[in-house]
């Protein structure tokens, strides 16, 4: 609640900081040639006379309605737009945060049992590549070479498909999801292993082997569901820079969601779209860490959080 | 509580001198000089930190070739065009989209322009940004989290909960809310993404120096009557120096990421100036016709020098940790 509030503070206070400030939106919606009596109508209309702390209570109350401003650009309320386009990305995080995990917590188990062979320092600088590797760059080369050179997938994603559709439409969505998917199965999969070592390093592993364990149930049923707790924690707080991630992969794939609706809103300076989306994706952001804590209590039995 | 005066200073002393020779004794490289000048407590000086570096560089094989990359992308972007020359001024419609060929290298861009010789130009800005974007980051970030470890309390909570608040932010997001506000230039858009970064190493210096301001010696020169700005100036910050410089390190990592990232969308560096996210962007429209000549070049200097960073962090973290465990 309190970074919400936070967030709608920073974004009210960047308008107030805006060059030329009211005069300059005003002329940014309307047109350079707007005449000085539309500026000062609209200006009338959007509030932008009053008091700041009026003004900050204004948008607190619309934000709170779910009243995001009008887009001149798309020409239709921002709310509207957000709804059409936040669960094609929700579906896009979603499914690419899956796969990650999918991927990474195996990984991070294997390099832990092959530790410093040939095939454990080939994940690490594998690891290290794509870790370094943007998602633009990435999305590009895999357009260029799976979908351009070998028809193998869709080089972008169709406009006009519901979610239930593109969640089925496999061709399409595999590569944007990989993108998205390969700078975070690089992080998790490398802390996966630092986290497996640590575990397999603590007393109760040793316990369980001394006790008669085989070596898969210890590394399954003791190491791996410690070593898990750490990761839960690290979703949580990679997610912000997934979503980040997702704008770029979207304006990569013209996949239609909210980052490309960001970026498409920003390059004609529609700022009503593009504060509106920054609120929601940080909404949805914060809900995703409450999740990965909550997440966190059941995973870890040592953690209960007493309400009284 | 009988303890005079002159007892405390003579023991606050002693403290200060034993905590210099623990540092000397353990780290070498820290504690060089640690005993002489009679400003003890101040045990890690820039010089040392250098040696430390050093040391590190010498022992590493990864630091070696992250700082052998690091400085080839140095010479490319700089000296690069003074080998290299090449028109990066005049538009030249009749060689646009040209593929590789020995008069073009790495063939030509949609104005016309050689992509080797824009990818030295374009290396100039992301290399400029990301280094000074990087620094303005540790900076605010040191002496942000340097105040709020310090004096704790609520002065502390305040400051924390700002950093939470703004890490909480899809970071993308508000850069991209910054960039249509202000359109920047290049020295905007150091200054946007530096004040941005500056968040991890806030956290990490007010962790550091919670545990520092409980150490002896800089409680010794608190009853010296020393003042909070040398405790926290000459005495916290210099003791943090490791974690900050691995952290400075990544920064430039990010900062060129982030930088690039912008430019990719077309809010960073404008056209006619270019840097490697430009490129990227400008490829991307012809990426449907298969130049790759416009995508592949510029992404492998990102990675390379993104990579070449990540390493020399990761050695000086590595060698930060072993140096904590000899403590």
């Amino acid at each position: 609640m309190i970074v919400i509030l936070g967030v709608t503070l920073i974004v009210f206070l960047l308008f107030q900081l805006a060059p030329n400030g009211a005069v300059g939106l005003a002329r940014t919606d309307l047109g350079s040639r707007a005449s000085p009596i539309q500026i000062t109508q609209f200006i009338h209309q959007n509030g932008f006379n009053l008091p700041w702390w009026d003004q900050y209570w204004h948008l607190i109350d619309n934000y709170a309605h779910l009243n995001f401003g009008y887009s001149y650009h798309f020409n239709q309320p921002v709310r509207s737009l957000i709804g059409e386009f936040l669960p094609r990305s929700l579906v896009l995080v979603g499914m690419s945060t899956l796969l990650a995990l999918l991927v990474a917590v195996p990984l991070g188990i294997f390099q832990t049992v092959r530790r410093n062979k040939v095939s454990d320092y080939v994940l690490t600088s594998l690891a290290f590549i794509f870790y370094a590797m943007p998602p633009f760059v990435f999305g590009l080369l895999l357009i260029l070479y799976l979908a351009i050179d070998n028809h193998f997938f869709a080089p972008i994603v169709p406009s006009t498909e519901g979610v239930v559709q593109m969640m089925t439409d496999f061709h399409a969505m595999f590569l944007p999801v990989l993108t998205l998917a390969t700078g975070t199965i690089a992080a998790f999969s490398r802390y996966m292993r630092s986290s497996m070592m640590d575990s397999l390093a603590q007393d109760f592993v040793r316990t369980a082997r001394a006790k008669g364990a085989s070596r898969s149930r210890v590394l399954f049923r003791h190491a791996l569901r410690n070593a898990l707790i750490p990761i839960i924690t690290l979703l949580g707080l990679s997610l912000p820079a997934i979503v980040s991630g997702a704008v770029i992969t979207e304006t990569v794939f013209n996949f239609p969601g909210m980052g490309y609706l960001t970026y498409r809103a920003a390059d004609q300076y529609d700022i009503y779209v593009v504060v509106g989306t920054t609120i929601v994706a940080t909404v949805a952001t914060v809900v995703g860490s409450l999740v990965a804590d909550l997440l966190y209590a059941v995973a870890d039995p040592r953690i209960r959080y007493v309400h009284n | 509580m009988s303890t005079t005066n002159e007892e405390l200073l003579a023991r606050s002393t002693e403290i200060i001198e034993a905590s210099t020779t623990g540092n000397g004794a353990s780290s070498g490289a820290l504690g060089e000089g640690g005993l002489q000048g009679p400003s003890g407590g101040e045990a890690t000086s820039t010089g040392s930190i250098g040696s430390l570096i050093l040391r590190v560089f010498l022992e590493n094989k990864l630091a070696i070739v992250g700082v052998a990359l690091v400085i080839l992308m140095l010479l490319f972007s700089f000296v690069g065009p003074l080998i290299y020359h090449t028109n990066q001024i005049g538009v030249n419609l009749a060689d646009t989209t040209l593929p590789p060929s020995s008069s073009h290298v790495l063939g030509t861009d949609p104005s016309g322009f050689d992509v080797l010789g824009r990818l030295m130009y374009a290396g100039q800005s992301s290399l400029e940004v990301g280094l000074a974007a990087a620094a303005m980051a540790t900076l605010i970030g040191v002496v942000w989290g340097a105040v709020a470890g310090f004096f704790g309390g609520i002065i502390d909570a305040v400051m924390m909960r700002v950093v939470d608040v703004l890490l909480s932010i899809p970071a993308l997001f508000l850069l991209i809310v910054l960039a249509v506000i202000f359109t920047p230039g290049k020295v905007g858009l150091i200054f946007i993404i530096g004040g941005l970064a500056w968040l991890t190493p806030a956290r990490l210096v007010r962790g550091e120096t919670l545990t520092l301001r409980t150490r002896e010696y800089v409680q010794a020169v608190r009853v010296m009557g020393g003042k909070n700005r040398r405790m926290v100036l000459r005495h916290i910050i210099p003791n943090a120096i490791g974690t900050i410089v691995v952290n400075a390190t990544f920064q430039v990592a990010d900062a060129i990421l982030v930088l690039a990232a912008l430019s990719f969308l077309g809010l960073g560096i404008q056209y006619p100036q270019a840097d490697w996210g430009s490129m990227l962007s400008d490829g991307s429209q012809y990426v449907l016709t298969g130049y790759w000549w416009l995508i592949v070049p510029a992404g492998v200097c990102i990675v390379v020098v993104v990579v070449a960073f990540n390493f020399i962090g990761d050695a000086l973290r590595d060698s930060l940790e072993v140096r904590l465990q000899q403590r």
